[in-house]
């Protein structure tokens, strides 16, 4: 393989491609050998227990996590280290996580405009404009000048959802986002996560959610020991799931 | 207490009496029981005692002025120490008199320039911050000299204005550095990392005074004639590097504060590595670290005294040079007390200013 760039021809080219991808955290073989093609435009929901490298899976995929083997192309770039490319890589792809990681010393305007402003080199006018457009869709115009730590759970999860919506990216991942929340706060996220889908965004989706996985999901991935033990659409895993370990799984959490 | 209300309509009342006042605080803090109140007033009776002497000492039997030991008769304090000598002690003993305008308005202006730094709600807070970063050349012209101005060498400063140039030049050096520093010690390179550590520990290892001691009596022998550099430079420099180590280890204690999931999403959202610690992590990172900042900058303030072991006239060497005068003979204490309280001025007001800014950000978010 050439480093640097490579782009997959086609109509086609999908979203995300992970071929034979391998990670090791020191000895402890965290990745082992993930195949995944996610096109533009698909929901993917990743379920497993803990531990399965859920996380670290799709952390690879913003190189949050570096891989030590395989590769994995975004957007038909090569994740490579090129440090430019990855930058670009991440302006493209949001990021959403379970304990929101708003930035606690900016308002909630500020956390929302500061990536259009830095990254995209936005005036600051309009990228202001653009935040409060989107804190409109998660519906909390009306806290744009508060500090995150004035706002609920809920409320700063719709606003981290917001800011990674302000660099318009192609692709979502979501870690876990509502496994911080108490139970009634949940909902709103999820209502805000599945308007999101129904626009059309390509989403990776880790969570425990199954009515969501249910409703959202195109396919559902279930992910144990550091493997992709099944890969199905929502109907077939629920009801005739392959491996006897999701089987397992599934009697747990449902 | 019994009455009922029904919800809704409670109305606000003021709260039970003795729960703030005077006496409520004496009680509660000095006269709590009989050996509390024991306590408390042999303590009072001591610091009455010693006020009253330092009093008498340092005020009523005291001399105020008068050209040398001989005229200050009286049995109290002979202040006449500090008043003869008065402009040395801000300017050192060889700052042409008639050139004291320019560390005067140099002194002016640095407190123009500090303003903005330490005001969020003063006018022209922009135009003062681009001052500010013009101020240090301004500074040494005034104090130095060139354009038109007479040609001051720095080993005719002393006194305050060699105490603040060191104390200055060290503060504004030290944070900068000292943050590189600590981000180099957390560094994926590494290189960049060991360099980083190699350094801290080094000088972290070594005294203060060494370090002067191989700048500017050890380096001159090393170096080839010729390349030995102005004294003043060399100790502006070693004492920058020696309080950046220590700054280097107060702001890492600071960014281990910081939860990694604020660098990962800012890291996430395409910023690079430089906007993340500069917009992201330094600003919540600093904050949690101002006191410690702040003791550091007191101690690096009251270590320039150091200076007056390599013959620098800064306020301690001044003193001790004046207090070797024939003519002083027989003072001691006075003249350190005067400096003491010179350096006390400085140093609590930066610990004031410490902990309005801390109740600031205390009271703001986070
Ligand atoms: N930085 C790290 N260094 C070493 N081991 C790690 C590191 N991060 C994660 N691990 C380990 O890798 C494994 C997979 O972690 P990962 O966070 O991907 O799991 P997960 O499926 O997301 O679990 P959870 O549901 O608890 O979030 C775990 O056993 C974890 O202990
Ligand atoms: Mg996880």
């Amino acid at each position: 393989m050439s480093d640097g760039m490579e782009t997959e021809q086609g109509p086609e080219a999908a979203a995300i491609v992970l071929r034979g991808v391998h990670k090791w955290y020191g000895q402890f073989h965290v990745l082992k050998n993930i195949d995944l093609t996610v096109q533009n435009g698909e929901r993917i929901v990743i379920c497993g227990p803990s531990g399965s490298g859920k996380s670290t899976l799709i952390r690879c995929i913003n190189r949050l996590e570096e891989h030590q083997q395989g590769e994995i192309l975004v957007e038909g770039i090569k994740l490579t280290d090129d440090l430019k490319r990855i930058d670009e890589i991440r302006s493209e792809v949001g990021m959403v996580f379970q304990q929101f990681n708003l930035f606690p010393h900016k308002t909630i305007l500020e956390n929302c405009a500061l990536a259009p402003i830095r990254v995209r080199k936005m005036p600051r006018k309009d990228a202001e404009e653009l935040a409060m457009q989107y804190l409109e869709r998660v519906k909390i115009p009306e806290q744009a000048d508060k500090y995150p730590a004035q706002l609920s759970g809920g409320q700063q999860q719709r606003v981290a959802i917001a800011r990674a919506l302000c660099m318009n990216p192609r692709i979502m991942l979501f870690d876990e986002p509502t496994s911080a929340l108490d139970p009634e706060m949940i909902k709103e996220v999820l209502d805000v996560m599945i308007e999101l889908a129904e626009e059309g965004m390509t989403m990776i989706v880790v969570t425990h959610e199954m009515g969501f996985a249910r409703t959202v999901a195109d396919r559902i991935i279930f992910m144990d020991g550091g493997e992709i033990i099944e890969d199905a659409p929502p109907q077939k895993f629920f009801e005739a799931p392959e491996s006897e370990r999701t089987k397992e799984f599934l009697a747990q959490i449902l | 207490m019994s009455e009922m209300y029904r919800a809704g309509e409670h109305p606000d009342l003021p709260p039970p009496v003795e729960t703030s006042g005077v006496r409520r605080w004496l009680r509660a803090n000095l006269f709590s029981s009989v050996l509390s109140s024991l306590t408390t007033l042999v303590l009072a009776g001591f610091i009455l005692w010693i006020l009253k002497s330092a009093l008498i000492w340092g005020m009523l039997e005291a001399d105020f002025f008068g050209a040398s030991f001989r005229d200050c008769a009286s049995a109290g304090a002979c202040w006449a120490v500090a008043s003869a000598r008065f402009p040395q002690y801000w300017f050192g003993f060889f700052y042409p008199s008639a050139q004291y305008w320019r560390p005067l308005l140099a002194f002016a202006l640095l407190s123009v320039a500090v303003a903005p730094w330490l005001s969020e709600s003063i006018k022209y807070r922009r135009e003062l911050k681009i001052f500010s970063l013009f101020y240090p050349l301004i500074a040494l012209l005034l104090l130095y000299g060139g354009a038109g101005l007479a040609i001051v060498e720095t080993d005719r400063w002393g006194g305050f204005l060699l105490t603040l140039v060191i104390g200055v030049v060290g503060i504004v050096a030290s944070l900068p550095i000292g943050i590189l520093l600590a981000l180099g010690r957390r560094s994926e390179m590494p290189v960049v990392r060991t360099l980083c550590v190699v350094f801290i520990e080094i000088v972290r290892g070594v005294p203060l005074i060494t370090v002067l001691f191989t700048a500017s009596v050890l380096l001159p022998l090393f170096l080839p004639d010729g390349m030995s550099f102005n004294k003043l430079l060399r100790v502006l420099i070693m004492v920058s590097l020696f309080a950046s180590a220590y700054m280097a280890e107060i702001v890492r204690g600071g960014l281990a504060a910081i939860p990694p999931g604020q660098e990962e999403a800012a890291r996430a959202m395409g910023l690079g590595y430089w906007q993340t610690m500069g917009l992201i992590v330094l600003p919540q990172a600093l904050r949690i670290v101002i006191p410690g900042i702040v003791s550091s900058f007191i101690g690096l303030f009251k270590d320039t005294s150091l200076v007056a072991i390599v013959g620098l006239y800064d306020l301690l060497g001044l003193t001790q040079a004046i207090l070797k005068e024939t003519g002083w003979m027989g003072v001691k204490i006075e003249a350190y007390v005067f400096i003491g309280a010179i350096f006390w001025i400085c140093c609590f007001s930066m610990s004031r200013y410490a902990k309005h800014l801390e109740e600031k950000l205390k009271r703001g978010h986070v």
